[in-house]
């Protein structure tokens, strides 16, 4: 029956990474600005010389 | 760069190209704009950058959303930034360098759509000494880390500048006192309180359910309470800190505030959990002390929601300047505004704001007073007079010696009024800590009761100690913080939807108090830049009407503008306009090849002798007229009427039925007086030539005198004292994200005529937090009952206030979204 206090820790232990996680992700900025990422993504990464050629639109 | 327009020759087939719209900036603009590429511009400034992108290729900018530019400010000329490079204002405006690479992060108020995200975060193509830029939309703000050996500060302000992006830097910035908004350690709190909290409950599962009592269990059970206790300890220290910090400021102030109950409550659970750890004696009841810490953390957090980019506390120093021009001999040296002493000698060019009083030295000026005074006609000046600080130049560049510095300017006076130093938010006032009180003393004594009668008649120790517990648990003031936070929170967020900003949950509760509406005038009920233009006098043709368009874009002054606005119709007309002239205070004159137009004062058009002029401008004050003559023959005159914002009446009316005292403070003359009377109905409360300081005054009057609570509406810096002084100053704003005096809400122009549903709206939210408060009530009373007959087991307790504060939740929010879509519906 030991293997339940086994358990106990590694489950502490799991959700304690997930907690360190979380605060990582706060410390580096991450919950800073939960908006202009949304848009970023959607941009079109034209490296291309031509830039006339894009036809694509993102409304 | 005159060429440039003067390329479309007449008689240049103008195509059909995506006629009357700005390919830039969207701009409706008439026929004779520049056109390029088969596209339109509707001004040299919206080509330029056009001509900027498209020489680095970063035309994609048109493909993410149509004609979203933004044209250059006019106003802008060479070396506007060059003060940045003092080595002063440089560390303090730079987030850090590490001498090669360097970092600023700038506010950029046009910042407004995708397109606007997209290049701004390709800068590097126009410099490649720029690194990195990273756009914070909500915040609007862009991170620019470049190369400070190969590109200097104020180039690239003036590059950002080039595109329509102009930063914004104000004294603030340079006194180095700027505030961080987005306070993370809150969210840490909520990230560590949800983990303990999730933990713990885990952990009492094998509790709930009565698990079997033989010595591997007991063990087992006893390991849980250890790691209940070490999981418990963070959440009470860390998490819970802001409680005991709020509760201790208000003892030491000799009151109780609404975090008082709730630190005695976290406090005595803690000590008999710990107690029951310890003796072994019992599981302790840490599941509901995390819940309840993780609970109310997250209710503040969204009460606690601030807007970005929205400012609400400003003083004196966000409206000035951070650099001047100073003359030194004839080298015009830009000067950070802190350095400037007594009998320097400044250049002040169109449009530009006066930092500290001042004597002219030009023979001639027109100030705009109108954001200090609220006077909305720009007054003319002579040689030798002062000059306020406040004011602002139109028209051509003009010298001036400081008499005093900008710390002990008229102007800046007004900030060391007390009213700017006191607090408004008093949480001892708020609803939920008035009814808290007697609350949280009655719970007390309800549960040292139960545990005396326990103690000393039954004889039974165990559970006196339970029966005092869970009355404390169940009976805890925590429902009632949250009918507050949670109603007050969605409140905000439904304001905001509308529109209309409030700065915190408590600028709300006092918004359901007012019993009294003070207006200001210019900018507020009037509409800035707008007005009714009427052509007096005999028909123009098509070729004269183009002749004095433009005349008059030549122009800065504010009634020039107006008159081509007016003319948006018209084409301009091709023919090359020479030997301009503009008088200041008088009017303009122009050479259109053989034909002279003069556009101006009656005097200066020749329309009438003085006297009639006079005569007629005393017989209708609040009209302005531009009087217009071609080749010395007089051809009539534009009247300017001011507008009023729509449904004003309407406003007006809802309120006096709703009972309320409506007042109109103006800086401005008596004009329109008759009107405004019958808007504000017979017994108008009309009060005209209001200083600043009256303003102030008038609202401190009301409030002592009548004992009224007031809300003022304002826009400019002369109602800032007002606005600071009043129960709830809103300032009105057609830009929310323009820069507004310190204030208590933000209303968007076109929302003003909603005022008094919101007001309505939070009353009605007081009236939620009640109702939501007599729901907990039921809960406390029923729980109560069991708790005192010491028969309510920990499962029940548990179980019992995460179902009440669930419905608590549900009930405000749905209640305050159903009377917001009920009251700001019509």
């Amino acid at each position: 029956m030991s293997a339940m206090f086994v358990m106990i820790i590694a489950s502490l232990g799991i959700a304690l990474a997930f907690l360190g996680a979380f605060i990582w992700s706060v410390r580096k900025g991450h919950y800073d600005d939960d908006y202009t990422p949304s848009v970023r993504i959607l941009f079109d990464d034209n490296n291309s010389d031509t830039a006339k050629t894009n036809t694509t639109d993102i409304h | 760069m005159e060429q440039d327009i003067n390329t479309i020759a007449p008689g240049d087939p103008v195509v059909n190209i995506a006629k009357n719209k700005c390919y830039h900036c969207g701009e409706a603009c008439a026929q004779d704009t520049i056109t390029a590429d088969e596209h339109a511009f509707c001004c040299e400034g919206c080509y330029h950058v056009y001509d900027l992108l498209k020489v680095t290729e970063l035309c994609d900018y048109y493909a993410i959303d149509d004609s979203a530019g933004i044209s250059p400010d006019k106003s802008f000329y060479a070396g506007k930034f060059d003060y940045l490079d003092l080595p002063d204002v440089n560390t303090k405006i730079l987030e850090f360098t590490d001498g090669n690479l360097s970092q600023v992060n700038w506010y950029i108020p046009k910042m407004h759509c995708s397109s606007c995200i997209w290049l701004l975060e390709q800068l590097y193509k126009f410099n490649p000494a720029v690194r990195s830029s990273v756009v914070n939309f909500p915040e609007k703000k862009v991170r620019i880390t470049f190369e400070a050996e190969k590109v200097k500060l104020s180039e690239l302000a003036t590059l950002i500048s080039s595109i329509g992006y102009e930063p914004y830097m104000s004294l603030n910035d340079i006194a180095g006192e700027q505030v961080k908004k987005w306070n993370r350690k809150r969210l840490y709190k909520v990230g560590i309180a949800g983990f303990c909290f999730g933990n713990v409950m885990m952990l009492s599962f094998p509790e709930y359910f009565h698990l079997g009592k033989d010595a591997f269990d007991e063990s087992l059970r006893n390991t849980f309470g250890w790691l209940n206790l070490a999981l418990s300890i963070p959440v009470l220290l860390y998490c819970a800190s802001d409680f005991f910090k709020s509760a201790w400021a208000a003892l030491k102030g000799k009151y109780l505030n609404i975090d008082a109950p709730i630190v005695i409550a976290l406090v005595s659970i803690f000590s008999l959990s710990l107690y029951q750890i310890i003796t072994g004696t019992g599981p302790g009841y840490f599941d509901s002390l995390t819940g309840a810490v993780f609970f109310m953390l997250t209710g503040r957090f969204f009460q606690d929601k601030t807007y970005a980019g929205i400012s609400f506390d400003r003083d004196y120093r966000s409206y000035f300047p951070v650099a001047v021009s100073v003359l030194t001999g004839k080298a015009e040296i830009r000067t950070p505004v802190t350095d400037l002493k007594t009998s320097d000698i400044i250049l002040i060019r169109n449009a530009e704001l006066i930092p500290a009083d001042s004597v002219l030295l030009s023979p001639e000026a027109l100030i705009d007073y109108s954001f200090v005074s609220g006077e909305a006609e720009p007054v003319r000046r002579k040689k030798g007079d002062t000059i306020y600080a406040g004011g602002k130049q139109t028209g051509p560049a003009i010298e001036l010696e400081i008499v005093r510095k900008v710390s002990q300017s008229y102007l800046t006076q007004l900030w060391n009024n007390e009213s700017f130093s006191k607090q408004k938010e008093d949480q001892n006032q708020m609803l939920a800590a008035r009814i808290n009180r007697y609350f949280s003393v009655i719970v007390l004594i309800i549960a040292s009761l139960t545990f005396a009668a326990w103690y000393f008649i039954y004889k039974n120790p165990e559970t006196a100690f339970r029966a005092f517990t869970t009355c404390l648990l169940v009976a805890c003031p925590c429902g009632l913080l949250f009918s507050s936070t949670f109603t007050n929170g969605n409140l905000m967020a439904l304001f905001g939807k509308n529109q209309c900003y409030p700065k915190n949950a408590d600028a709300i509760e006092r918004l359901s108090k007012i019993d009294t509406v003070v207006f200001d005038k210019t900018g507020t009920i009037t509409r800035p830049d707008d007005a009714e233009v009427v052509f007096i006098g005999s028909k123009l043709t098509d070729h004269e009407r183009a002749m004095v368009k433009t005349l008059a874009t030549q122009s800065s002054h504010p009634l020039s503008r107006l008159v081509v606005k007016s003319l948006a119709q018209v084409h301009s007309g091709t023919q090359a306009l020479s030997h301009y002239i503009e008088a200041s205070g008088s009017g303009i004159k122009g050479l259109f090849g053989s034909h002279t137009v003069k556009l101006g004062s009656a005097v200066w058009a020749g329309a009438q002798n003085d006297r009639e002029a006079a005569m007629d401008a005393a017989h209708d004050q609040h009209f302005s007229r531009v009087y217009v003559s071609i080749d010395d023959i007089s051809a009539g005159y534009f009247l300017v009427k001011i507008k009023y914002r729509e449904n004003l009446h309407k406003t007006i009316d809802r309120l006096h039925d709703h009972g309320f005292n409506t007042y109109l403070l103006s800086g401005d003359k008596p004009t329109d007086q008759e009107y405004l009377a019958y808007i504000f109905g017979n017994n108008a409360h009309l009060y005209f030539k209001q200083k600043p300081e009256d303003k102030l005054a008038f609202i401190a009057a009301l409030q002592e005198k009548m004992h009224q609570n007031v809300l003022m509406v304002g826009d400019g810096l002369n109602d800032a004292g007002a606005l600071q002084q009043s129960n709830v100053g809103v300032a009105v704003s057609d830009d929310i994200n323009n820069f507004t005096p310190s204030c208590d809400m933000i209303i968007d122009g076109k929302q003003l005529s909603r005022l008094p549903a919101f007001i309505n709206l939070a009353r009605h939210g007081q009236k939620i937090i009640k109702a939501s408060f007599a729901i907990s009530l039921i809960y406390n009373i029923g729980g109560l009952f069991f708790a005192i007959g010491g028969q309510l087991s920990p499962v029940l307790a548990a179980i019992l206030m995460p179902v009440s504060l669930i419905s608590i939740v549900g009930f405000t929010t749905i209640a305050s979204n159903v009377a917001a879509n009920r009251i700001l519906k019509n």
